[in-house]
């Protein structure tokens, strides 16, 4: 089985019991062990053997056939292979995806739905900087400040907090008028988005990871 | 002081129905909850728009807008009480002098109402749970507990004449455990973490609404069992696992009735109707006329035991017909003349077992508020005092009935659930059986996720 399928189906390595049917064989963890050995260069672990299996169960996940739970269960398992990949990420000859800097407007606690998009942009391959519930415009500004190329999302679930989003852009443009920024929640909606001039408004994080992936500048 | 329930207050299915609980609650303007008629809770919110102290005047004239136009519609239609729910937002607890303005504002308008047209109301006030703010949060002392009980007290000051909130202890927990499907997570945070909480927020809670004579409504597991719900209904968690969260949800919120909660329950606690059956207090509930707030798999059926019928929360715009807080309870109020016309014409039974069959089949969620499953499930409970065996009992019993409903094809389930539903029964099977295992499976499993004191444990 390659690596892309063992990631989709969360075998993490030869001991793991799940998934039941490949008890006692190998997983992740020593198909990547193999190919470090076997010279193969780390991007290409990375962007042909891993990245297809999250991108398959996501893409299964947005067409309602497997749960966010499955996601999980293959993030953990790319999770272990990336530990392995470490060195080459500190080394430089692998490069991230990017950045996204993620949180959930001042004022508003709901944070699930922010949580999923975490979870589904991490399994796209994306490092998220998740700056909580009820952040600043102040915030959303120091994060993109410490990583310029960030990519900002923003939930809001409250009629009365979804408005902080527009401050939040318009202080994140004056900051950096190239910040990409993107919102999501409840109450809001493109024209919304259009009104306040963010980038995209996704009514899930499939949308976004998708718009994502169409972007040039990106790697994988 | 905690009462137990030992056994169940409506023993028998054809007394689990809409209008009619066998504790009535009587409470503001001559309004009497449980005794025959289904009543509309009309609810609301704002617009989009910031609130503070620049545009205060604007959010109080909304709150004046709602109370004109929905009680001129209440009148109109002649409807036979309302309970008016002001359900505040995070600022309005945060500085709680301005939910108590609120709470006057409306609670003047029923009072004029009630003299004007005799018609009985009352105010339900609930409050927000800031305690949410802290990760992980302390509960039990701090600035956010503080300002919450603040806010219960002035709400009572200035008028309400029920209080509610939606609490959320043992949710830092659940929402993980959710996410991974893990059943003894799951019942370990509700049965263990949100009941603990429970106790320790209700007596405090109940202690406030005694000195101020205000009526103790009760709480839901709206941030446990409705986000589960509302995650099915993106499809990204089974709708059986939906279930059997709203199954297990049910001994935390009944904890508030153990320690003196009365009723009416909250609208969105969708686990109404076992609290009803076990304790027999009156229950609010939403469906199909809350669909302005949230969609749900549950309209129908959720109005076949309630006694107040909500429509959850609607913002306060313009619509062809007129503002939408009229208009939805133009809605609810059809809605219960229909429920109190099915009573008054001896048609109460056909009426509701229409409401439940309508939903059943579509459904594992619905199928947990059908009155025998419902009965089913709240016996399983009633039968210990130990909220973690409730817990526990409660997700068993909810699968048993799952499976019958399945094995005898009432319940169809999609075949993207079929992988999910051959795992339970193993999930199911390591569900620790005692409380001081569960209690060690979220020390060592959530390690850092809770704060093990903020529970006294
Ligand atoms: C469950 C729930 C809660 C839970 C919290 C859940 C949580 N941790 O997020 C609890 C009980 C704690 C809660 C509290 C409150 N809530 Co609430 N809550 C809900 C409810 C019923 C469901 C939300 C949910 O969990 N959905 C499931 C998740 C998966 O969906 P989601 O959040 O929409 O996210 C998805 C998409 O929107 C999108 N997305 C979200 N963000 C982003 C960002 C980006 C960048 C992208 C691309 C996509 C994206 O992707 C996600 C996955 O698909 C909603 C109803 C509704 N219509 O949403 C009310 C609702 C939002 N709450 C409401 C209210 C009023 C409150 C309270 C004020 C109630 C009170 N008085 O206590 C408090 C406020 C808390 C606070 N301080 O902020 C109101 C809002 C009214 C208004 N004026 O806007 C609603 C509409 C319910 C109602 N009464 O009608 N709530």
């Amino acid at each position: 089985m390659d690596l892309a399928r063992l990631v989709e189906l969360g075998k993490i390595d030869k001991n793991t019991p799940h998934p039941p049917a490949l008890i006692g064989q190998d997983g992740v963890l020593e198909l990547t062990q193999l190919a470090i050995k076997k010279e193969i260069k780390a991007q290409i672990i990375l962007n042909e053997g891993l990245m297809p299996g999250m991108h398959a169960i996501g893409e299964k996940l947005s067409r309602g056939e497997v749960f966010i739970t499955d996601m999980l269960i293959a993030a953990r398992a790319m999770n272990v292979a990336l530990g392995q990949l470490k060195p080459f990420f500190l080394s430089g000859e692998i490069q991230a995806k990017g950045t996204i800097v993620l949180g959930t407007v001042k004022g508003d606690l709901h944070d699930i739905g922010k949580n999923l998009v975490k979870m589904i942009m991490e399994g796209d391959g994306w490092e998220v900087k998740d700056l909580g519930t009820d952040v600043s415009e102040e915030q959303f500004v120091e994060a993109v400040n410490n990583s310029t190329d960030a990519i900002v999302g923003i939930s809001a679930l409250l009629t009365t907090t979804m408005l902080h989003m527009g401050s939040a852009v318009q202080r994140l443009r004056e900051n950096n008028p190239n910040t990409k920024i993107y919102i999501g929640g409840a109450p809001v909606s493109q024209s919304f988005c259009e009104e306040i001039g963010a980038d995209g408004y996704f009514s899930n994080p499939h949308g976004l990871a998708r718009e994502l992936r169409k972007a040039p500048k990106l790697l994988i | 002081m905690t009462k137990y329930f030992g056994s169940l207050a409506i023993k028998h299915p054809d007394d689990l129905i809409f209008g009619y609980a066998p504790k009535p609650v009587s409470c503001g303007q001559g309004l009497t909850i449980g005794v025959g008629q289904v009543f509309p809770e009309i609810n609301f919110t704002l617009p989009p728009m910031l609130i503070n102290e620049s545009n205060w005047n604007e959010v109080l004239s909304h709150y004046h807008n709602i109370c004109e136009n929905v009680l001129a519609r209440a009148e109109k239609l002649r409807v036979p009480g309302i309970v008016m729910e002001f359900e505040h937002l995070p600022p309005m607890s945060m500085k709680p002098e301005l939910g108590a303005e609120i709470t006057s504002l409306i609670k003047n308008y029923l009072l004029e109402f009630y003299r004007r047209t005799g018609i009985p109301n009352a105010l339900r006030v609930t409050v927000v749970d800031l305690r949410d703010a802290d990760h992980p949060p302390l509960l039990r002392s701090g600035q956010r507990w503080e300002q919450t009980r603040e806010a219960f007290i002035l709400s009572a000051v200035a008028g309400a004449d029920i209080l509610s909130i939606e609490s959320v202890g043992g949710k830092e927990v659940h929402d993980q455990a959710l996410m991974y499907s893990d059943l003894s997570g799951i019942v370990a945070s509700l049965g263990i973490l949100a009941c603990r909480d429970m106790g320790w927020l209700w007596d405090e809670i109940v202690d406030i609404c005694k000195e101020y004579d205000v009526v103790p409504g009760g709480d839901t597991a709206c941030g446990f069992s409705n986000t589960a719900m509302q995650m099915a209904g993106q499809g990204l968690l089974p709708a059986t696992l939906s279930a059997l969260v709203r199954a297990a949800s049910a001994p935390r919120s009944l904890v508030a009735y153990e320690h003196g909660a009365i009723g009416p329950s909250k609208d969105c606690a969708y686990e109404g109707p076992i609290i009803k059956a076990i304790t027999g207090v009156p229950i609010s509930m939403e469906g199909k006329s809350s669909c302005c707030a949230h969609f749900s798999p549950l309209g129908n059926i959720a109005g076949a035991m309630a006694d107040l019928w909500s429509n959850e929360s609607v913002q306060n715009i313009k619509l062809l017909s007129g503002t939408a807080p009229e208009a939805f309870l133009e809605l609810l109020a059809y809605d219960c003349r229909l429920f109190n016309i099915a009573e008054n014409k001896n048609e109460s039974r056909m009426y509701r077992d229409l409401l439940v069959r309508s939903d059943l089949e579509q459904s594992p969620e619905a199928l947990m508020l059908e009155p025998q499953t419902v009965l089913r499930i709240a016996r399983s409970i009633a039968q210990c005092p130990n909220p973690y065996t409730q817990t526990r009992n409660a997700i068993f019993t909810a699968f048993k009935s799952l499976q019958d409903a399945v094995d005898s094809n009432q319940l169809k389930l999609p075949s993207r659930e079929q992988t999910w539903w051959s795992k339970i029964p193993g999930l199911l099977a390591q569900i620790p059986e005692n409380e001081n295992e569960a209690i060690e499976y979220l020390i060592t499993t959530y390690h850092g996720v809770f704060n093990p004191q903020a529970y006294g444990l």
